[in-house]
């Protein structure tokens, strides 16, 4: 063992763990770490371990300090976790301060040059030559900085006992057939390995052992199960702007629906287009979902402010269309790689007037690709813009899922009036008429081929058949019929998954990317407080009854949500008036994802 | 001055080549000033979708807001109308075309509401070359929200309040050459017959068409000063050509000398013939288009005809390699992958 490459013993003594570990990777953005990450994430995800991969960046191309997140855990607790176990220190920008925030007992392996061991006393320290490491495998100076990221995957494998073969697995998938990239990474690797064995002496503090949770299992992010859920949900025009964190979700599209909706003859079924901004690509999906196609857009809070105009035109002159929103730190551009839940309040009445919007709300990627679909038939069974609020966590991180399940239920279309149906009722009908008493009207689409079939589409005042009108009566009819369709959607969009524990006196209310963070603090209230606590995860807007239930039947509810203001907590206080003392607020709200001890500790302090 | 049309045809028969009649294209009662030039225009639309023998129900008419987006509602009711956002029909036109690019697509506009607040949008819809006949019913003034200068308002023209214009006006034409647009011409209100002409050239064509007409606010911009009322249009009026029409469906032979009628065959078929008057005029030129354009300006005179005419370019809907059925009403079987690909990428992310 040569003097440098020591390591220190910490004279902290830590509990030794198997399975249950944080590794945090800082490097320098653009710096191509993130291919090093995925497979360090892959290959423990192939040892049958549960695992997630949180990618923390800046806004910027390349300079700037980035960190990725690997939590794996045996039990499945893969959402956030604060403290890290397991640091790599690659970024001379910041890496005191990544060494001051560990605690006591963690690992931290780093580049040597930075010589992070100067800074505590407490903590295990592995320094490596990376530079002159990566030199070896390769003489090209650009290539050997790429290099030097395998270089600590193959440290961190010996160090924490991933298996090589899964590595060579996961640099396969990740190189996608590239040979020769294949082949230097793996020598990367496989230097980092032998230097480890030769030169550190072993850990035992925290292991990877191989195990049988992720058989069968998918890795995805959120932004393309919703890609997949959109090309299997017949979505037929997509129109974007692009935003981070949304732009990967249109050009999974993009991807997905080159493969697997161009025809035999080379025509695609679908059309993409992407707009000037976002107002126009709201504009399109509307003028799209009018003429009778499956539209959608995606983008983020700041073209969600773009659309505001046209979200009102939709709901008001009744027109279908998709909005997702993959939400991030606001406003304006805010903070626009990091993540947060703070549109709930914007969305839901997005618009001038009395507007009331449909949206829903997934918690996990299988939702993502299940809500894509279920949005598409919504918006024509409703014939109204369908929001679906994700945000950048769930969006565009990690994420260990079952496969998803083919859709069975056919596509629905909604009340569309054919050219048969039209002859059939002799050419009598309203567009804006309600029919059913569901509050629903019937429609045409442009080019049916009858007499009666047109009627003329506008924001101002009109009646039943669709006629200008400035008539008191006739707008009463029109916003209260609307309000009607609102509640009939309560019959329709999913309902919240409610955990009801017998005895519990306290409740959790969560909903999209807080599930997991959630969930955790849920056990972690009864293991280590020996409190039993309930938990509805919402799933959509408007609230169905199950909701005012479940707070009816808790003495104190927290509403657990990522915005400063607690915007759910308050939409819930304005429908629950009679029960609004009850419900308090759990916010986070600094960007970085959700965790389960931040849940635990301030739900503590008032509950312990 | 000389007629702004060729003689083609002699007389109206009482139905068209559909067997639709007139009324079968008349749309609602007008609720705008009379004598309001936008209600010329609708006419003008009515009548060509009439001899063109379009089939209405096949058509879709989108605009923003102002008095000349509310025209659609006086046209072609048998058509499906959109009265969209200010300055936003573009977007809503593309949308729809997409969804069903089996329809003729219409869009009416005003001067405000083009060149804008939508003109953004404007300039986009043109660099996509979307199939729709784009009518800017130009005025100068905001009519709808009570007499306001627009950006195509003349320097110098005055309101009746007085207020003189001190910013030089937008040409939409010349932006539209600018930007490549294949298909642009200028009419006025008040020469019903050129407009007819240019709307079934409009119809034949195969991608944005963008037609710029003088069509004079009675109520607010029509005095004394106006730079766009009916006397000073017509004073001004400046022909780039005479221009006939015979549509695909029409073997009517025109009696022409030689050499002076340049023929322009359409996507369709049809033939635009376009007989030169003082000088020649190569209407696929974008140079000497922009170049008459801006001399007939600085002249004060109003350049109206098929100012640049490109039928071979290919449409958004070309580009985007779309099939040729309606995407809106494709059945599931084509529109859902099978089970066999949701499998293979589930296998793919294992
Ligand atoms: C977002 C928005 N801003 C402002 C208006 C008010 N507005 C209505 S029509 C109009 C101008 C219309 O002018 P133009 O397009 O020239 O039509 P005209 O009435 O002259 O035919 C304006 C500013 C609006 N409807 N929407
Ligand atoms: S105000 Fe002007 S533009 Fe509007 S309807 Fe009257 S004449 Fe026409
Ligand atoms: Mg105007």
């Amino acid at each position: 063992m040569t003097e440098q490459a020591a390591t220190l013993e910490a004279p902290v003594a830590r509990a030794a763990s198997v399975n249950d570990l944080t590794i945090h990777v800082a490097t320098v953005n653009g710096s191509g770490s993130q291919s090093s990450n995925n497979v360090l994430m892959r290959a423990i995800f192939q040892m049958g371990i549960p695992v997630s991969g949180k990618n923390l960046f800046p806004s910027n191309i390349a300079g700037l300090p980035t960190w990725f997140t690997i939590r794996a855990n045996k039990d499945g607790w893969v959402g956030r976790k604060k403290e890290v176990d397991f640091m790599i220190c690659m970024n001379a920008q910041t890496a005191k301060d990544d060494v001051m925030a560990l605690d006591p007992g963690a690992i931290c392996m780093y580049d040597e040059p930075l010589n992070c061991a100067q800074y505590r006393d407490d903590l295990r320290f592995y320094p490596v030559p990376f530079a002159k490491l990566a030199a070896e495998v390769s003489d090209d100076s650009r290539l050997r900085k790429l290099l030097t990221n395998m270089v600590y995957v193959g440290v961190a494998a010996e160090l924490l006992g991933i298996e090589r073969a899964e590595l060579e697995v996961a640099l396969d998938k990740q190189f996608k057939g590239k040979k020769k990239a294949a082949e230097l990474n793996v020598a990367a690797i496989d230097k980092g390995l032998e230097f480890a064995k030769a030169n550190l002496s072993p850990q035992s503090l925290f292991r990877l052992e191989r195990m049988n949770e992720t058989a069968g299992k998918i890795i995805i992010d959120g932004n393309s199960a919703a890609a997949l859920g959109a090309v299997f949900g017949g979505v037929t025009v997509v129109t974007w702007y692009p935003i981070t964190p949304s732009s990967s979700l249109c050009e999974a599209i993009i991807g997905y629906a080159k493969r697997f909706r161009v025809e035999p003859d080379g025509k695609a079924t679908f059309a993409i287009v992407q707009a000037e901004d976002e107002l126009a690509a709201v504009g399109m999906v509307l003028g799209a979902g009018w003429a009778g196609a499956r539209s959608m857009t995606a983008t983020s809070g700041p073209g969600i402010s773009l659309m505001s105009e046209f979200a009102g035109l939709g709901y008001f002159a009744e027109i279908p269309g998709v909005i997702w929103d993959i939400q991030r730190v606001g406003p304006s551009t805010g903070l626009p790689t990091r993540t947060a839940q703070g549109d709930i309040l914007e969305v839901a009445t997005l618009s001038h007037g009395d507007t009331q919007h449909i949206a829903l709300i997934p918690g996990s990627v299988a939702e993502c690709f299940e809500f894509a679909i279920q949005a598409l038939d919504l918006a024509e069974i409703f014939q109204t813009p369908i929001f679906v609020l994700s945000d950048l966590d769930l969006g565009m991180n990690n994420w260990m899922s079952e496969p998803f399940a083919y859709p069975e239920a056919p596509i629905r279309r909604g009340k569309v009036l054919s050219q048969e149906k039209l002859e059939e009722l002799k050419g009598q009908w309203g567009r804006y008429a309600d029919v059913d008493g569901d509050g629903i009207p019937y429609r045409t689409l442009p080019g049916t081929e009858h007499p009666m079939a047109s009627y003329f589409t506008r924001g101002s005042g009109h009646d039943a058949q669709a006629r200008y009108s400035e008539r008191p009566a006739d707008y009463v009819a029109t916003v209260d019929r609307l309000k009607k369709k609102y509640a009939t959607a309560k019959q329709y969009v999913p309902r919240p998954e409610v955990d009801r524990k017998p005895g519990a006196k306290i409740g959790y209310i969560a909903f999209g990317s807080s599930h997991l963070a959630t969930l955790e603090s849920q056990q972690q209230m009864k293991r280590e407080k020996g409190i039993d606590v309930s938990y509805l995860r919402l799933r959509a807007l408007p609230f169905t009854d199950e909701v005012f239930e479940f707070i009816r039947t808790h003495d104190r509810i927290y509403v657990i949500e990522q915005n400063r203001d607690g915007q759910m907590c308050d939409l819930l206080r304005l429908e629950l008036a009679e029960e609004a003392l009850k419900l308090r607020k759990v916010l986070h709200y600094d960007g970085l994802p959700i965790d389960a001890r931040f849940v635990t500790d301030v739900v503590c302090e008032l509950e312990c | 001055m000389a007629e702004s049309t060729l003689k083609t045809k002699s007389e109206a028969p009482k139905e068209n080549r559909l067997g639709l009649k007139p009324a079968d294209y008349q749309g609602g009662k007008s609720t705008l000033c009379a004598g309001c030039g936008h209600d010329a225009i609708s006419n003008q639309i009515v009548r060509a979708f009439y001899e063109m023998g379009v089939n209405p129900d096949k058509v879709i008419k989108l605009s923003g807001i102002g008095c000349s987006s509310k025209t659609p509602a006086y046209f072609l009711s048998r058509a499906h109308g959109f009265n969209a956002v200010h300055g936003r029909m573009p977007a809503v036109a593309t949308g729809a075309v997409l969804a069903n690019r089996t329809l003729v697509s219409v869009g009416v506009s005003g001067d405000g509401d083009t060149a804008s607040i939508g003109l953004g949008q404007f300039m986009h819809m043109i660099r996509r070359n979307v199939p729709t006949i784009y009518i800017i019913e130009n005025n100068g003034v905001y009519g709808l929200t009570k007499g306001q200068f627009s950006a195509t308002a003349d320097e110098g023209s005055k309101l009746k309040t007085g207020v003189v214009n001190d910013l030089h006006p937008m040409d939409l034409c010349a932006l539209a050459v600018e930007l490549g647009c294949g298909f642009v011409a200028r009419g006025f209100a008040g020469d019903p017959k050129q407009m007819v002409n240019i709307l079934k050239a409009a119809i034949a064509h195969n991608g944005l068409c963008v037609i710029d007409v003088v069509s004079p606010c009675v109520t607010f911009n029509n005095h004394e000063g106006s730079t766009k009322g009916y006397q000073y249009s017509k004073e001004h009026q400046e022909l780039l050509h005479q221009i006939g029409f015979v549509p695909s469906f029409e073997q009517i032979e025109v009696e022409v000398g030689p050499g002076e009628v340049k023929e322009v065959e359409m996507h369709d078929g049809s033939r635009v013939l376009l007989r030169r008057l003082e000088e020649d005029y190569d209407p696929a030129n974008a140079i000497q288009a922009l170049q008459r354009l801006h001399e007939a300006h600085d002249r004060g005179e109003i350049l109206t005809g098929l100012v640049h005419l490109r039928p071979e370019k290919e449409s958004f809907m070309d580009l985007l390699h779309v099939v040729d059925e309606p995407l809106a009403t494709l059945p599931a079987e084509r529109t859902r992958p099978g089970r066999a690909a949701l499998e293979q990428i589930m296998k793919e992310l294992m």
